[in-house]
């Protein structure tokens, strides 16, 4: 009997202990977690343009240009004591371009300073989350810097989920701040009509409305209207235009611009492995150009860890108004520019993209958790073509 | 027409909506279904703003950096 008495009295000693060690364990999970590194993304892409319509020298001339870019994106998380959830977000871009058109800043030179540059582009983001409500509130801060720019950027942004969850409406406020150095074509810089020293402020302001809805278990949308103004010094200062009388000037174009994109997106999981990714925007602005984009990805899933992704975009557009060809302005029309960006044409951009994310990470490197690389070949109807290559690489 | 057609059709998916539980997120959820850019077009999406006209309404630039390029 003694015995039992002492073994019962040990078995309730441990399950008691034991108790106490699983409520310390709890109690761990309630406490504030320390700011963390939720995942980090690296994304490298090359870029190369052909084309000849170069802006620099009034629609005629190599448009051959090649980019390469590097992004770091990290995110930190940490949750505060009411369970709010705190994303912190440090981006840092820096690309490096070689172009063939800016060269022609200086028609004489044949490798002049302006034949490339580098642009730096930090952003900072924090985003506020109550995953208990639903709300989320961000601010964020960017700036762009190169040789002959530079852009401020700021935004605040507010969502909000519906009580299902099914569905959230965003609201956000982009403004962007610029300065553009005034470097004009060399033969023009002594001419009066010209803007040729100092900077002008261009500014952007950019409101955006989104909601989406999840319709089943397997397809989701999303609505997107936004608003955006321009105001300022709309051109670049290096740009030439050519009038029918073969005189040069340097581009012209209004100080306002309002442009109004509307865009629906949509995915649809069909089946277990294959997943349709649509997009479509309609795009309207008061300098007349009107477009169309649509875009369609299929990702396929040929193992839980790698997928295939092929994809293709259509765009067209009509021109500008105050768009014409080389030695096609005249002296009558108030705004020029030989801009082929400003064109009538149509666009195709097809390519594929693969994804790995192996259970091990990548090479056996648990941290490398994925893999991403993309290629894309873009021809344009104004006989401009492109690939771009990019490959991603996370660590969680 | 067409505008009314698509309208029309617009609210037939949005009246089908059904109320999906948390739980049954698993396909809603994976990372191919988001309803957003990836990382990776980061790029793609700036030069497609400066050789086109049109820009917005996708997350990509509405504004800010040159394009001089």
């Amino acid at each position: 009997m003694k015995r039992i008495f002492i073994t019962g009295l040990a078995l309730l000693g441990l399950m008691k202990a034991y108790a106490q060690a699983e409520k310390e364990q709890d109690s761990t999970a309630y406490k504030n977690r320390k700011l963390k590194i939720e995942e980090i993304d690296l994304v490298s892409s090359y870029y190369r343009q052909n084309g000849n319509n170069a802006v620099v020298t009034g629609g005629i001339g190599s448009e051959k240009l090649t980019d390469i870019s590097n992004i770091i994106d990290l995110n930190l998380v940490k949750y505060g004591e009411n369970g709010i959830k705190h994303n912190y977000n440090i981006e840092v871009g820096v690309d490096h371009y070689t172009s063939a058109s800016s060269d022609r800043v200086d028609l004489q030179a044949n490798s002049s300073a302006s034949s490339s540059d580098t642009r730096f582009y930090p952003s900072l983001n924090y985003i506020r989350e109550n995953e208990q409500k639903g709300t989320t509130l961000g601010v964020g801060l960017s700036s762009s810097t190169e040789y002959d720019y530079q852009s401020f950027g700021g935004n605040i942004s507010y969502a909000k989920k519906t009580n299902d969850r099914n569905g959230e409406f965003t609201a956000r406020l982009n403004v962007f701040l610029d300065q553009v150095k005034m470097v004009a074509p060399i033969e023009l810089r002594n001419d009066p009509d010209t803007k040729a020293s100092g900077n002008s402020a261009r500014n952007t302001f950019a409101g955006s409305l989104s909601y989406s809805q999840v319709i089943n278990a397997d397809f989701q949308l999303l609505f997107q209207a936004d608003i955006v103004s321009q105001q300022g010094y709309l051109a670049l200062p290096f740009h030439r235009v050519y009038f029918t009388d073969g005189s040069v000037h340097q581009e012209k174009l209004p100080d306002s611009r309002l442009k109004i994109p509307l865009a629906i997106r949509g995915s649809y999981f069909l089946g277990d492995n294959i997943i349709i990714r649509g997009y479509y925007r309609f795009y309207s602005d008061d300098w007349g150009i009107t477009s169309h984009t649509a875009n369609i990805e299929i990702p396929i899933k040929l193992s839980p860890f790698f997928s295939v992704s092929p994809f293709y975009r259509y765009y067209n557009q009509t021109a500008a108004r105050y768009f014409d060809a080389f030695q096609s302005h005249n002296a009558l029309d108030e705004f020029y520019t030989s801009n082929y960006d400003l064109s009538k044409f149509n666009s195709n951009f097809i390519g594929m993209g693969i994804h790995i994310t192996p259970i091990n990470g990548i090479f056996g490197i648990k941290e490398l958790a994925m893999l991403e690389i993309r290629y894309g070949h873009y021809i344009r109807s104004t006989n401009l073509d492109s690939d771009i290559i990019s490959i991603n690489l996370k660590f969680k | 027409m067409k505008k009314s057609v698509l309208i029309i059709a617009l609210c037939c998916v949005m009246a089908s909506c059904v109320q999906v539980k948390e739980y049954q997120k698993n396909k809603i959820n994976d990372a191919e279904m988001a309803l957003a850019n990836r990382k990776i077009e980061k790029t793609e999406l700036n030069f497609q703003s400066y050789r086109e006209g049109a820009s917005g309404a996708n997350a990509g630039k509405s504004g800010g950096g040159c394009g001089c390029n």
